[in-house]
């Protein structure tokens, strides 16, 4: 199980209703329908895994987030979860636009490409940074809009959400990024979680 | 052939109002059951057959010595267990397996209906088949499912009756004929009612058949049943018991001389006119009409949990047909999951042996079966 389950299941109420966005094999969603007895939906792009999370009892519908979270009316869920993917969406405004019409809040979790082992990976190997987060070489990763701790904040700014709680992952401990630490938690931080809403 | 001694009939002498304005009653509807109702009643599954499928689901066919048309899916220790559910499926009224159909005779006129017989509908067969639960008085079944026309129904079948069931499996099916199935079913009743044989549907008083004009509707059913590459892979341009071509008209592709047993197997079990009254109901289905065009209304009223399944190289049923269904059903917040199965087997995907299928249907069902121990502890 990811180190940042557990944090999620924490910004969760118990009993609500929650749509896991690119569920994987549903170990989020299962430990959520234990730890929470929330009613859980996810959604999944590979056809494998979506046979994985039937096997395991779960509801899944096989789709894209990108296309397919169009069906879903407005404030479906009380949380909508995407994790570590948005970075691998085409247009990842797009897509936080549509997990806060689907959702009253969304937890969204980021690799943090600012890094410290990130930014010196680049500065004196010259080659595209290969991390634990980040585990594939330039030319087969999935995530096409790399981001940093920093950028996502800033992010909000833009396209304007509020972002009601950000964590950051150092060393599977977890702690609160404010305005004063942001530059020292984008430097060490190796996963950004996000609440997020309208 | 002895049909009657070895099927199961209930008479249904409720009426039943037809879409067609006519009502009926005292009627025969012709079922199969397979496994044993649980005490607490709360383990059957109606299974619905597909346009030429009849009750006999799995085993020995009594009727016509062959396999069950699901046998991969139902039977002991399969994705349709049944050690664990009573599995129950009835011959559609308009069949000709033994339900109320265009071959049985008319009280009134002491002659046999043929086209006589009332245009029926999907939703008229699911009215039918309701009247099976009080006959084993069940109260809710465990789940409905179906594949193809069987699909249809499981969809009517919920939006007529929202709280009978607990899961619901529509496979490889639509909401909606599109314009191109219609197609292809009146290019079947052309070929039917083009044959001489055929007489205005009277064929059976002179104890002739319609059968060339059967066989080709078959033959041509049977293309959209399966892929381009299923049909290539299988078959190519292989020449069928020959080493060149003949140059005439005979078969002299493998692919010819399977159609033709296809379509010759088809006429010693099937009724001309059941086939044209059956792809008249499929293609007279329409939910998204009986609902005012917003199909989430159908599903507004259950907490059932739906499983949708399609096949990539359906054809027939498309994944986005499917997948329309799903969408209708999280617009109203339905519990629902999909998949799409890897296959190039064509729309027949869901009778063949496709062990992705297979899987996950054991998988969904059991799961949710296992959910009432989960419902019954708390």
């Amino acid at each position: 199980m990811k180190p940042e389950y557990k944090i999620i299941s924490d910004l969760i109420e118990k009993d609500a209703k929650v749509l896991d966005v690119g569920c994987d094999d549903g170990t989020l969603m299962e430990f959520l329908k234990i730890n929470k007895s929330v009613n859980i939906r996810g959604i999944e792009i590979s056809k494998k895994k979506v046979q994985t999370c039937i096997a395991k009892g779960l509801t899944v519908i096989e789709g894209n987030a990108e296309f397919d979270l169009k069906q879903f009316p407005n404030d479906s869920f009380e949380y909508v979860v995407l994790g570590q993917t948005l970075q691998a969406f085409i247009n990842p405004e797009i897509v936080i636009k549509e997990l806060l019409r689907v959702g009253n809040r969304a937890i969204v979790t980021i690799p943090n490409f600012g890094h410290w082992k990130v930014r010196l990976n680049l500065l004196f190997k010259g080659t595209m940074p290969i991390t634990n987060y980040l585990p594939h070489d330039w030319y087969n990763t999935p995530n096409i809009h790399m981001c940093t701790i920093k950028d996502f904040v800033k992010f909000s700014k833009i396209i304007n959400f509020k972002i009601f709680k950000s964590l950051a992952l150092i060393n599977e401990n977890v702690s609160d990024i404010n305005n004063s630490n942001l530059v020292f938690k984008n430097l060490f931080g190796e996963l950004g979680i996000f609440l997020i809403e309208k | 052939m002895s049909i009657k001694q070895n099927i199961k009939t209930l008479i249904v002498e409720k009426p039943l109002k037809l879409d067609c304005g006519q009502t009926i009653n005292n009627f025969p509807l012709a079922y199969e059951t397979y496994g044993s109702l649980n005490h607490e009643k709360d383990n059957a599954i109606l299974v619905f057959h597909a346009l030429t499928g009849d009750q006999f689901v799995t085993g020995i066919n009594p009727v016509t010595k062959k396999d069950g048309w699901w046998s991969y899916a139902v039977g002991s220790g399969k994705s349709i267990d049944t050690d664990k559910y009573f599995v129950i499926c009835a011959n559609v009224i308009g069949g000709c397996m033994g339900s109320f159909g265009p071959s049985h005779e008319n009280p009134k006129t002491k002659k046999i209906y043929g086209t006589d017989f009332p245009v029926i509908t999907i939703n008229d067969m699911v009215n039918a088949q309701i009247n099976l639960l009080d006959f084993f008085g069940i109260k809710k079944l465990f789940s409905i499912v179906g594949g193809s026309m069987g699909g249809m129904q499981v969809l009517q079948f919920i939006s007529n009756y929202p709280d009978k069931t607990k899961t619901a499996i529509p496979i490889a099916c639509t909401s909606s004929h599109s314009a191109q199935n219609i197609a292809f079913n009146e290019l079947g009743r052309q070929a039917i009612t083009a044959d001489h044989n055929w007489s205005d549907g009277n064929y059976n008083s002179k104890n002739i058949v319609p059968d060339k004009g059967l066989a080709v509707a078959r033959m041509a059913a049977h293309i959209t049943y399966l892929s381009k590459k299923g049909l290539q892979e299988k078959f190519g341009r292989k020449l069928q018991e020959r080493d060149d071509l003949k140059f005439g008209f005979d078969a002299d592709f493998q692919i010819e001389s399977y159609l033709r047993y296809q379509g010759s197997v088809f006429v010693d079990r099937f009724d001309a006119n059941s086939y044209l009254y059956i792809t008249r109901a499929m293609d007279y289905f329409d939910l998204v009409k009986q609902f005012n065009g917003n199909l989430s209304d159908a599903f507004k009223h259950t907490k059932a949990k739906f499983f949708i399944i399609s096949f990539t190289s359906d054809w027939l049923y498309p994944t986005q047909e499917n997948k329309d269904i799903v969408i209708a059903l999280n617009a109203v917040g339905a519990n629902v999951g999909f998949v799409e199965i890897e296959s190039d087997k064509g729309h027949d995907s869901f009778l063949l042996n496709v062990p992705d299928f297979l899987k996950a249907l054991k998988n969904f069902l059991d799961k949710s079966y296992a959910e009432k121990f989960h419902e019954a502890r708390i």
